[in-house]
């Protein structure tokens, strides 16, 4: 018997197959190494930003700041970059503590004031947003050489296709991701805390250091997101990556796991943003879709997984119901 | 009457604060004058420009209190202005265009309901479908331009006077009422109230609770559907990308300053009413105060903040024991202390 918390992950990888399928038979072209390079640089800070939402729903809870944090990170580079003769390394350090604060303050307001995630990060995200706002309004580009450097670094492969730097950043950070999850005292309690509260703190987790932990791994996920977005677009603007928390959570339901958390994989979310991005990609080669289609079949794909997730837990507590009686 | 009173006094007093806020920053916030047969003020003005965060949190707060939430409301009005601007282009009328979107917004929520209640989702994923498929939908409705149109009787909903008080002011106060008196002069509040609690139990005590759960998202959308119509006929054409846009957060917001637990149970629709206003007098008492508009958020969310601080759990049983202690003659507390 196979076990059935693998099988919304197997529903995933086939589901991108089929997609990758789908894609090749429709246009052969698109099964190019050039496809595949941008596909991942595309979606890298999508795919930072996921796995740091996967570790806060497998817990149970929810972070919609990470959008704004995002902008906000764009934003802090350019100007610091501006203003200011720090190295970019430097720059993209201290953002990382901060946004790591950032993540950790909303965590400790989770635990110690008892609120709902949702409305504690609910207001982080306006305060990102308009710390963004504080430090300029306008878009600001960046032209620093060591920059420059970062966004054109690429490794050539096999038929011409570009795997630049921020793509294998994504990469990294989904096996990071994976490890932290699956195989630290942290993931586990991360999944205990999923599970349910009350249970996890029988068993002794320390739920406060938990929670705090979560939330600064988001922030810090999010720092790192926002400085790929600010590699990949040049620039900082406080008005972008609006929704992006969004697109997040749902990368992370197609890829499997559950809201209600305790139950997913990170490599699942990975699937989950590659898929998103293969509908983005097939909608572009097609050329005559418009590009509101991309929303509707990612509702759909929402829909249909959450509804296979239903189906297969009443499957397994019919069959749990079964084996007792 | 007084009882309700004394239970809305935390919003009251917090309303009165930022209202003295702004009033200290722009001394001229509450000045009402007639011009042209209608009032004009920034009073007025914030109770127009409540409207559709007011008919959203209506909705919501009853989501709410079955434990629910809806995050597609903003999308529901993109969808049912797109409906109201396609329905006055297609020469359908006032009449035709009005039913149709309120109709689009019932089935909105008779979806949502559907996938709450029968198939069993969660309410925040089983929203966040139409959430971002919605989006979708309407601009598939405006074919991905704005849709524009002149009418004058539907432009009426957005920015006419009735009696001299802008119509949107009125549609919010006038459906605020009527949900109101709705709960709480039949059991309808109660049952709900119930299910939010435990639903299993409120279902063994002979509650159609799945019927109930669909009507209250429809109720919803209905009001989604409303501000959608407000915000489509104010600016005389429908936008599928940006009308409603984050306007379920503020809606969110307003119902959870006005007091109402995420985990469902007891709830007031007054304080929730009151809530978004506090947060459309946040928004424009910034404005009129004369901060630059960059501000807005970063003040915005200090507010809410506090608010949210002041109104937590935690704080409000350190409140609890706090009274408590002072209550009790002070010697015995000071021994107790001092013992170990």
């Amino acid at each position: 018997m196979t076990n059935p918390r693998l099988l919304p992950l197997y529903a995933t990888i086939a589901i991108f197959l089929v997609a990758c399928v789908i894609c090749y038979v429709q246009f052969p072209y698109m099964a190019s190494t050039r496809v595949l390079g941008n596909l991942l640089t595309d979606n890298a800070y999508l795919g930072i930003v996921a796995v740091g939402m996967t570790i806060v729903i497998l817990s149970g809870g929810i972070d919609l700041s990470v959008g704004s944090v995002i902008a906000f990170s764009g934003v802090f580079i350019a100007v610091v970059l501006r203003e200011t003769n720090l190295h970019p390394l430097l720059v993209f350090a201290l953002l990382l503590i901060v946004t790591t604060a950032f993540g950790a303050a909303m965590g400790g307001l989770i635990h110690v004031l008892a609120m709902p995630a949702f409305i504690v990060t609910l207001a982080g995200m306006f305060l990102a947003r308009g710390a963004a706002y504080m430090l300029t309004i306008d878009s600001v580009p960046i032209d620093d050489p060591f920059f420059t450097m970062l966004q054109k670094a690429y490794y050539l492969m096999p038929g011409k296709g570009r795997l630049t730097l921020i793509g294998v950043l994504m990469l990294i950070t989904v096996a990071v991701g994976m490890v932290i999850a699956h195989r630290t005292r942290f993931g586990a309690s991360v999944y205990a805390l999923g599970g349910g509260e009350q249970t996890a703190k029988l068993m002794g987790v320390k739920v406060g250091q938990t929670t705090v932990g979560i939330y600064a791994f988001s922030g810090f996920m999010a720092g790192l997101s926002g400085s790929v977005f600010a590699i990949y677009t040049g620039a900082g603007y406080p008005l972008a990556t609006v929704g992006t928390e969004l697109t997040a959570i749902a990368a992370v339901v197609i890829g499997g796991a559950i809201l209600t958390g305790g139950a997913g994989y990170v490599f699942g979310t990975l699937l989950g943003v590659l898929t998103m991005g293969l509908i983005q990609t097939y909608i572009v080669f097609d050329g005559s879709l418009s590009s509101w289609w991309t929303k509707i079949v990612i509702g759909g794909l929402l829909l249909m997984f959450i509804v296979l997730q239903k189906g297969l837990l009443r499957l397994t507590a019919l069959r749990l119901s079964g084996g007792t009686a | 009457m007084q009882r309700s009173l004394a239970a809305l006094a935390p919003q009251l007093i917090t309303l009165a604060a930022v209202v003295v806020l702004v009033w200290v920053f722009f001394p001229g916030f509450l000045d009402i004058r007639l011009v042209d047969g209608r009032l004009v003020g920034p009073v007025i003005d914030i109770l127009k420009r409540g409207a559709p965060v007011a008919l959203l949190a209506t909705g919501m707060t009853l989501v709410i209190a079955t434990r629910g939430i809806d995050l597609s409301v903003g999308t529901v009005m993109a969808i049912c202005g797109a409906v109201a601007a396609w329905a006055i282009d297609g020469g359908l009328g006032l009449g035709g265009a009005v039913a149709l979107a309120i109709a689009a917004g019932l089935v909105a929520g008779l979806w949502n309901g559907t996938l709450v209640a029968i198939v069993g989702i969660q309410p925040i994923v089983a929203t966040l479908i139409l959430m971002t498929a919605g989006r979708g939908i309407a601009q598939l409705i405006t074919e991905g331009r704005i849709l524009t149109f002149t009418h004058d009787g539907f432009s009426w909903f957005g920015s006419g006077t009735f009696l001299t008080v802008p119509v949107p002011a009125v549609i919010w106060v006038v459906t605020g009422i009527t949900v109101a008196l709705l709960m709480r002069r039949t059991a309808l509040g109660l049952l709900i109230e119930s299910i939010g609690i435990n639903r299993r139990a409120s279902a063994l005590a002979g509650i159609n609770a799945t019927v109930l759960l669909i009507a209250v998202y429809m109720a919803s959308g209905l009001c989604a559907a409303l501000a959608g119509i407000i915000t489509a006929a104010d600016i005389r054409g429908a936008d599928a990308n940006n009308a409603g846009l984050w306007l379920e957060l503020d809606a969110i917001l307003a119902v959870v300053i006005g007091g109402n637990s995420l985990l469902g149970g007891r709830f007031s629709v007054a304080a929730s009413l009151i809530g978004a206003m506090i947060i459309q007098t946040i928004d424009t008492g910034i404005l009129l105060a004369g901060f630059p508009s960059e501000y807005n958020l970063v003040i915005k969310a200090a507010l809410v903040l506090v608010i949210l601080v002041l109104q937590s759990p935690r704080m409000a049983a350190e409140w609890r024991t706090w009274r408590a202690a002072r209550a009790e003659p002070k010697p015995t507390g000071r021994v107790q202390e001092d013992a170990p």
